[in-house]
């Protein structure tokens, strides 16, 4: 066995404890000790919180929006963004965002919009605006940011417009909600699937573990995306938007289980012929206590980091699909739906804020990666 | 050597055989038949339906029996060479798809090639400075790229070069080249074209096997067996090149199982953006349009090279590592 | 092996007390105040703090020692082998290399050179040769075991490759490799433990090394094939001469290889000198405490096997004054937990750092 003695580690190697007080290590409990190294960690640390803020505004973006995100109006397309600024004439003002005003022009007949800096619309924080219900519960009017003295189509438009005039930074707000949500229950269908599929698999092992193992290879040889899109396909055009909702998130998981059967197989295959799993046998624990007192407490930390790295490739997919219009379809919000309106040259080169919702897409998967990896790092006590 | 390609030989078939199944329950996933759905368009457009036609279709598909011959119908068609007829073209599928599959090949085989000519070296250069400035900096560049959708590139690359230099960066030809016959100068203007996806299209690969390599040589490093060479005098880059990147590199061949399929998967949606005449787009209008039999060939025909794709993969790393060489035979 | 009636305790396995080794000349390695520290996050961690002893041509030297003592960090240190956070930080390793065939007499500072340098590695390999601790990982499971070897040839002698494998075929023939010819193409993965060990034996010998560093080489084999491996140590030896470093925490081995004994602890030498006075007259009481914890065959039965009381100290904290104070049975409270001895040899005797034989303090020098 070469593998096995190959791990024996060097008895001459000085071993050195995380810092923290030698003392307090020992009687630390898993979590904390996760925590402790997790904490050291300073982008993953950032990343956390960038994940908190994301969550927020997909738990509440009425609260974020500015404007209602479906009112369209043809007339004011295409507005640039209408940033918050600090200085006016040169001089350090209160935050407040410039009026635009529109000019047709006579010979390509489009819309020609440019920053008015007679018009100052001061900022206003729980500012009153359309009426919602904060968490689907308390009926409320106010917003985290307004605009003092403007109203319908006057509301500075903080990311601009898109081809139906419609408000970019509030339809991403909704947006958020639907992105997040797409890839938080698709990873939750898959992690149950796959801790279920991976957990058979690797407990029971012989025949069901060779068959299991074989489907999640040929699935995992599947090229994804045509798959998608013709699940995604096959979904009829009369579907509410919740139906395709749902729909959208177990076609995800579909495939999306696989990788994390893997890890739990994996995990529960090392961790079977662990020593202190062995130890817990021979001094007569039930199957029932080795497996929940022993075992899973010592795989959780793992299944977590793995669940954070999946939730990130789910958004890239609903992402694609939706862009690719076979996803999540309007009138529904997602941030693949905004980023379909960017298809081409010929609108980016018109207007590039279109393709701000990518940005978002970015920061959103860059924090859940640095996240997650933190927390795998962090997880692993072998880990340096 | 030769009974482990022959065994890797003898799974193809059968899962040539499960891909097959899955497409055709693909084609037959939209409700209703194609048929049915393929009249109530033309009728809606206001044509007029040539029910001799729609019959001799309903006849050639078997639409009539039992899936289970249908599906055998289907297969056996494909096998004797013929892929069908688009309904929406109105033309063969063998001739929709041709050359578009050799452009695809060609834009997948280049990315493939560019993405470890890439992340092999940022690897090891990662792994033996570790902690150093470059490698911070890789570990940054590698969350971007692992990120960055990759039709979000392709715009954002696209909308540079147009606004900063004018430049139009889309399709894999020059409009004069585009329907002109294979030559050598419509080779060279495909060369000059097709380095822009290639490059979009593997970035996140060249993410994801840069951060593969760095954790594999890590361990490889710290192994005794580098410390051995070190201890007979051997230069230390010529020690980490010999041997633990060796070991380190094996499995990233390996990788090519599941990178394959993902770079078609990509290839599909930069394609649609960069308007590159690949089999991308027509997939997305196949499946739009309900083109079904369309669709289902190109998924059919995907899973094909992904096959090949393990199958030269398996064949590579038992080239590079002789425990699986032996273990085979 | 028999037992000396004048063994003051009952413990370990006496050497042969026909072996003995008179050091005469200049040592052909000094090891002088070595000092190697890891500087981590948590703090520094000193696992080699001012260790000296000689080896001269032809001699054995044993290493002993338990886990975490440093020994061998020291003997990377001498390779210059010791990998980031760790760093030389004091101390000299001279190495005198006797003018021989094509090769000039050489003294050198091995602390001094420059690490991935020329010169420190055709040292490597071709003056020092490193048998390591586990064989089955030392070979890369991706090239033949025959490749190895002559890529260490080529390094260090000016042959050809044929000539390169066939020196390659008759070292595997010497350490006793069945059919070598054969054996040069497999992979290490195909071979025994036993026979691993002994390829990897072949290929130190390689180079017609002038030093063997042998770190614990028998430690990850089985029993039998461990006393293979040592017979066949102490036959190259018999036959070749060779100066060897034997690193070690098993004290059996060192009564039947060494011919002078080096006990090390927590990163410092406690105690050294020939085998026969460390096994007959231990003075230290690290020592003595070790000897005693060896079973032997002659002890009386069924008595619990003494153990070093206590457990070594965490590499972070180090106790004050002499490192193994608080284990110590013999410690003088005011005394060996405020000045650490240093480590002095009593005109005639052997080097010992306690405080029971001598009164000379360390330096404070941090």
């Amino acid at each position: 066995m070469p593998e096995v003695a190959a791990n024996v580690p060097d008895l001459d190697a000085p071993d050195v404890v995380t810092k923290g007080g030698a003392s307090a290590v020992y009687v630390a409990p898993a979590w904390k000790l996760t925590w402790w190294r997790f904490r050291k960690h300073k982008l993953a640390l950032v990343s956390l919180w960038v994940v908190v803020l994301i969550t927020a505004i997909a738990a509440m973006p009425e609260f974020f929006a500015t404007q209602d995100p479906n009112t369209t109006s043809a007339r004011h397309a295409f507005i640039p963004p209408q940033t918050i600024q600090f200085v006016h004439e040169g001089r350090p003002a209160m935050p407040f965002a410039y009026g635009v005003v529109g000019q047709r022009d006579p010979r390509t007949l489009r819309m020609e919009w440019a920053i008015d800096t007679e018009v100052r619309y001061p900022v206003r924080l729980f500012a009153r605006g359309f009426e919602y219900r904060l968490l689907g519960l308390i009926p409320t009017d106010r917003h985290l940011i307004g605009f003092a003295g403007a109203s319908g189509t006057d509301i500075p438009n903080l990311l601009g417009t898109d081809r139906l005039g419609r408000d970019q930074w509030s339809r991403l707000t909704y947006g958020t909600r639907i992105s997040l949500s797409i890839g938080l229950v698709a990873v939750a269908l898959s992690t149950v699937l796959g801790i279920l599929l991976g957990g058979i698999s690797g407990y029971f092992g012989g025949l069901v573990d060779n068959v299991i193992q074989r489907l999640i290879e040929l699935l995992q040889a599947l090229p994804p995306i045509p798959v998608w899109l013709a699940l995604s396909a096959a979904l009829p055009r009369t579907w509410p938007v919740t139906w395709v909702y749902f729909a959208i998130t177990v076609i995800l998981a579909l495939l999306g289980w696989t990788r994390l059967a893997r890890e739990v197989r994996g995990r529960f295959l090392s961790l079977r012929e662990e020593d202190f799993v062995l130890a817990a046998r021979l001094v007569g624990a039930s199957r029932a206590r080795v497996i929940f007192s022993h075992m899973v407490p010592s795989f959780t930390s793992h299944i977590i980091a793995a669940t954070t790295l999946a939730i990130p490739l789910m958004i890239l997919n609903e992402t694609f699909l939706s862009f690719l219009g076979l996803g999540m379809r309007p009138p529904a919000i997602s941030w693949g739906v905004m980023l379909q309106e960017s298809q081409n040259l010929q609108s980016v080169v018109n207007a590039p804020w279109l393709m701000i919702p990518g940005l978002f897409v970015i920061v959103t998967v860059l924090a859940l990666n640095i996240l997650g990896d933190g927390l795998r790092d962090a997880a692993d006590p072998y880990s340096s | 050597m030769h009974w482990f390609i022959l065994k890797r030989l003898l799974v193809v078939p059968f899962m040539l055989f499960i891909f097959s199944i899955i497409s055709f329950v693909l084609i037959q996933a939209p409700p209703g038949d194609f048929l049915t759905s393929y009249i109530a368009e033309l009728t809606q457009g206001g044509s007029s339906v040539d029910q001799a036609q729609i019959d001799a279709l309903r006849q050639t598909y078997g639409l009539d029996r039992p899936m289970v011959e249908q599906y055998f119908t289907w297969i056996g068609r494909m096998l004797q060479g013929d892929l069908g007829v688009s309904l929406e073209w109105n033309r063969a599928n063998s001739e929709l798809i041709g050359e578009r599959l050799l452009l695809t090949l060609l834009l997948t085989t280049f990315s493939l090639l560019f993405t470890w000519a890439v992340a092999i070296p940022i690897g090891i250069i990662s792994a033996t400075r570790k902690y150093s400035l470059v490698d911070y900096v890789f570990t940054v560049l590698n969350y971007i790229g692992l990120a960055t959708p990759n039709f979000l590139l392709a715009l954002v690359l696209m909308w540079i070069a147009f606004d900063r230099f004018g430049l139009s960066v889309t399709g894999l030809f020059s409009p004069e080249f585009a329907q002109a016959p294979w030559s050598w100068a419509r080779v060279a203007d495909l060369m000059s074209h097709i380095w822009l996806p290639m490059i979009v299209l593997g970035v996140a690969g060249t993410a994801q096997i840069a951060r593969v390599v760095r954790a594999n040589l890590l361990d490889e490093l710290g192994k005794p067996y580098s410390e051995m060479a070190r201890a007979k005098g051997l230069p230390e880059w010529k020690l980490v090149l010999k041997y633990p990147t060796r070991v380190a590199i094996a499995p990233v061949v390996s990788t090519l199982g599941w990178y394959f399929p993902q770079l078609l998967s990509g290839g599909v949606v930069v394609s649609v953006v960069m308007s590159l005449p690949t089999i991308g787009p027509l997939l997305l209008r196949a499946l739009v349009g309900q083109d079904m039999y369309l669709a289902g060939v190109i998924i059919l025909l995907f899973s094909v090279l992904t096959v090949i794709g393990t199958l030269v993969s398996d064949i590579l790393l038992a080239v590079l590592d002789p425990r699986i060489r032996m273990d085979g035979a | 092996m028999q037992q000396t009636p004048t063994a003051p305790d009952a413990g370990a396995t006496a050497p042969d007390p026909a072996r003995r080794f008179e050091r005469v000349g200049e040592p052909i390695l000094s090891i002088r105040g070595l000092k190697t520290h890891f500087t981590m996050d948590e703090g520094v961690v000193r696992a080699v703090d001012g260790v000296s002893f000689d080896l001269h041509a032809g001699e054995v030297v044993g290493v002993v020692g338990e886990s975490g003592c440093g020994k061998s960090i020291t003997m990377k240190s001498v390779l210059r082998l010791v990998q980031k956070p760790g760093r030389i930080v004091a101390g000299e390793i001279i190495y005198r290399r006797p003018a021989s065939g094509k090769h000039k007499a050489l003294e050198v500072d091995l602390a001094k050179l420059p690490e991935a340098g020329r010169r420190i590695r055709q040292i490597r390999g071709g003056d020092i040769a490193l048998i390591p601790q586990e064989p089955m990982a030392s070979f890369s499971p991706l090239h033949s075991i025959g490749s190895q070897i002559v890529e260490a040839i080529l390094l260090h002698q000016d042959v050809s490759k044929r000539e390169a494998k066939e020196i390659a075929i008759e070292k595997l023939r010497e350490v006793g490799m069945p059919s070598p010819e054969q054996r040069f193409d497999a992979y290490s993965w195909q071979l025994s433990g036993g026979l691993r060990q002994r390829a990897i034996i072949a290929m130190a010998l390689s180079c017609n090394p002038a030093i063997l560093v042998a770190d614990e080489p028998t430690t990850a084999i089985d029993v039998t094939t461990q006393a293979q491996v040592l017979e066949l140590l102490k036959q190259l030896q018999r036959e070749h001469g060779s100066s060897i470093v034997f690193i070690t925490h098993d004290l059996g081995v060192i009564a039947q290889l060494a011919d002078h004994v080096v006990v090390m602890y927590l990163g410092r030498v406690m105690e050294q000198g020939p085998v026969h006075d460390i096994f007959h007259r231990p003075r230290h009481p690290y020592t003595r405490a070790l000897l005693q914890s060896v079973p032997s065959l002659h002890a009386e039965p069924r008595i619990q096997l003494p153990t070093v009381a206590g457990s070594i100290p965490h590499p972070l904290q180090r106790p004050t004054g002499c490192p193994f104070h608080p284990r110590c049975p013999d410690a003088m409270p005011g005394r060996c937990d405020v000045a650490m001895p240093a480590l002095y040899a009593a005109p005639g005797g052997s080097p010992v750092a306690c405080f029971l034989h001598h009164d000379h303090e360390e330096a404070d020098d941090g």
